[in-house]
């Protein structure tokens, strides 16, 4: 029983940090159509940078603010420079380019630091805590809370705030809120900007217990995915609840069922991608979109 | 049919005749690569046909590549077949399997397709590590090296070379024949105007179903000939990067032409080890800005490059190379977008 609640204690930590990768899925999917395949090499270019800045004697906490800031330029650098230019183009060219942002990306953070894997410092203390007699892991519980305050903040910030509701009217009426004297394309950016800041954290968050290397992020990516498409990739709510259920299920299938173990558990994700766009396109919180033809 | 054109059977019979006679003037570690260009020329060929023809985006050619691959290397390894059987049972395989996954992949518009396929891609090495009584598991499995049969005078590997290009040149043949008739015009109606070609009575569930069959056939045998020169196998050979590999060759080589599969062959097997010289990391950064500049600036790669300025030289109205219907400039479009 003990050992049920630190799995799922355990797979929610995990489901979380997949919660935020799909978060920033959907933040620039909601606004332009487009699945950044690159969100997860920007999530782990930017641990990176905070290892760095560790490195040169930061305080932990310090390089993660740091890095979210820094991770928030990249993001809008990079919508302004590379994907405006391809904004209006067909869906091919989109997904190439952030595909070949995907690979560069991948390529610099090889190129700057190299393809050996490095152990990246736990924000978090190393003595487990005591809930209710049972022992939880310091790193899941802390990553839990990052987590909900990130969300938490990220929600707030959509509601409450009038640059939120900017941002919701441009990413569902680009042209009247042109009228209306919003500036959609930096609206755009700014998407770009936060969808970034919260896939560094996910990377952060995830880099104590992966350890770090260039690849670190792509199976994350693929949970990512599963928790998107589980919640329905235009749902906010919807990628936070995927990544969680995904995150305790992935979790007790691996531990407790002997046929998928851990090697299995990608293949998991990629039959729950499967089986839900088949079953339920609109995943569990989507709208289902009707096309006129 | 439309007849082929004097031009087109002279660039060719050019192709032809430099393939036939490299072997001879290049150093042999050069033939081994360009047995390489000719695995990633058909598998690439297989994208062009999915990608470019049939409009649907598949990020994880490479799952395909390691079924046919790891085919080949188990019926070799453990049951001693050679490999002039193990290659068409790996395309056979592969040709089930992409059946099968084309059925899903008809329900599945534009960019998910592209991300279940990219999911497909990174869980390959994991199935192949999980499978380890048939697969070797982690290890992976060595394999023989090929041998010329007795009585033909050439080296083990010019033998495989000749026998890899020639297998490429027949699947050409057979898919240039395939497009250029009623199966690759119903293909493009499918993809330009999906109502008005159903209208018309075209069936897509049968043709999009069939290009998807067709271009993994044409992946399982690429992974044949790429396992063989290397005669080993193993996990990390079928990475998504190997995915996304194919994809960039695609992009670079040209995605509306047979002709960029050639050239994107030749690009990702060279423009790697080129690039190596500089840094380990120095091929994926070239890769990553060259397909963004590439998007940006020449959507229909270097072959369509190269023609748009080979006939700004001649002054003459410009023609694609293989497809009458496509003009070359255009975009591929892909699939009805799901947000309007």
């Amino acid at each position: 029983m003990h050992d049920l609640a630190q799995q799922i204690v355990s797979g929610l930590a995990q489901g979380s940090i997949f919660a935020s990768l799909a978060l920033a899925l959907v933040l620039i999917y909601r606004a332009m159509g487009i699945i950044n395949f690159a969100q997860g090499e920007l999530a782990m270019f930017t641990t990176y940078i905070a290892w760095q800045l560790t490195q040169m004697g930061l305080p932990i906490w310090l390089a993660f603010a740091a890095t979210v800031v820094v991770a928030f330029a990249g993001g809008v650098a990079l919508e302004r420079i590379v994907i405006r230019p391809v904004e209006r183009a067909n869906q091919l060219t989109v997904v190439i380019v952030t595909l070949g942002l995907f690979i560069s990306i991948n390529g610099l953070a090889g190129w700057f630091w190299g393809y050996i894997v490095k152990a990246f410092p736990t924000p978090f203390p190393t003595t487990p805590l005591q809930l209710g007699g049972v022992a939880f892991s310091a790193q899941d519980v802390g990553v839990i809370v990052v987590s909900v305050i990130t969300l938490g903040l990220i929600s707030l910030f959509f509601q409450k705030t009038k640059l939120g509701l900017a941002m919701r009217a441009a990413a569902l009426y680009p042209e009247q809120s042109r009228v209306l004297g919003i500036r959609v394309g930096w609206m755009l950016a700014l998407g770009w900007g936060l969808a970034s800041a919260v896939g560094a954290i996910s990377g952060i968050m995830i880099a104590p217990v992966v350890f770090l290397d260039p690849n670190m992020m792509q199976s994350v990516l693929v949970y990512a995915f599963a928790a998107a498409v589980l919640g329905g990739i235009e749902s906010p709510v919807g990628a936070v609840v995927g990544g969680l259920v995904l995150g305790v299920v992935i979790n007790l299938l691996g531990t407790y069922v002997e046929a998928i173990g851990n090697e299995l558990r990608l293949a998991a994700a990629l039959a729950i991608i499967v089986v839900v766009l088949l079953v339920r396109p609109a995943g569990l919180f989507g709208h289902v979109t009707v096309q006129r033809v | 049919m439309p007849r082929p054109n004097a031009g087109l059977l002279t660039r060719v019979a050019i192709a032809v005749a430099v393939i036939a006679l490299l072997p001879w003037v290049v150093p042999s570690f050069l033939v081994f690569d360009l047995i390489y260009v000719a695995s990633y020329a058909i598998a690439i060929l297989g994208l062009i046909i999915l990608t470019g023809m049939n409009g649907q985006i598949s990020l994880g050619h490479g799952a395909f590549m390691a079924l046919g691959g790891y085919v080949v290397a188990v019926l070799a390894h453990s049951a001693g077949w050679p490999y002039w059987i193990g290659v068409p049972l790996a395309a056979i395989a592969s040709g089930v399997a992409g059946l099968l996954i084309g059925l899903v992949a008809l329900r599945l518009a534009g960019v998910y397709l592209a991300l279940a396929t990219f999911s497909l891609a990174v869980a390959t090495p994991s199935f192949l590590k999980h499978y380890k009584s048939i697969t070797g598991g982690f290890d992976g499995m060595s394999l023989q090296p090929v041998q010329a049969p007795a009585g033909v005078p050439l080296s083990g590997q010019q033998w495989l070379y000749y026998v890899a290009w020639a297998v490429a040149g027949v699947v050409f043949l057979l898919s240039a024949l395939l497009v250029r008739g009623q199966f690759g015009r119903a293909l493009r109606a499918l993809r330009d105007n999906p109502i008005a070609a159903v209208s018309f009575g075209v069936n897509p569930y049968f043709y999009k179903t069939a290009a998807f069959g067709w271009s993994a056939v044409l992946a399982g045998i690429a992974g044949g000939f790429y396992a063989i020169p290397t005669a080993y196998v193993s996990p990390d050979t079928f990475t998504s990067a190997l995915s996304i590999t194919l994809l960039i060759g695609a992009v670079l080589g040209g995605i509306s032409t047979f002709w960029g599969a050639l050239v994107g062959g030749i690009v990702v097997e060279f423009l790697p080890l080129v690039a190596q010289q500089i840094n380990a990391a120095a091929p994926s950064v070239v890769y990553g800005v060259a397909l963004i500049l590439v998007m940006m600036f020449l959507p229909d790669g270097i072959v369509g490059g190269l023609l748009r300025l080979t006939y700004r030289f001649r002054r003459a109205p410009p023609q694609p190379a293989l497809e009458s219907s496509t003009p070359s400039a255009a975009p591929v479009t892909v699939g009805p977008q799901s947000r309007e």
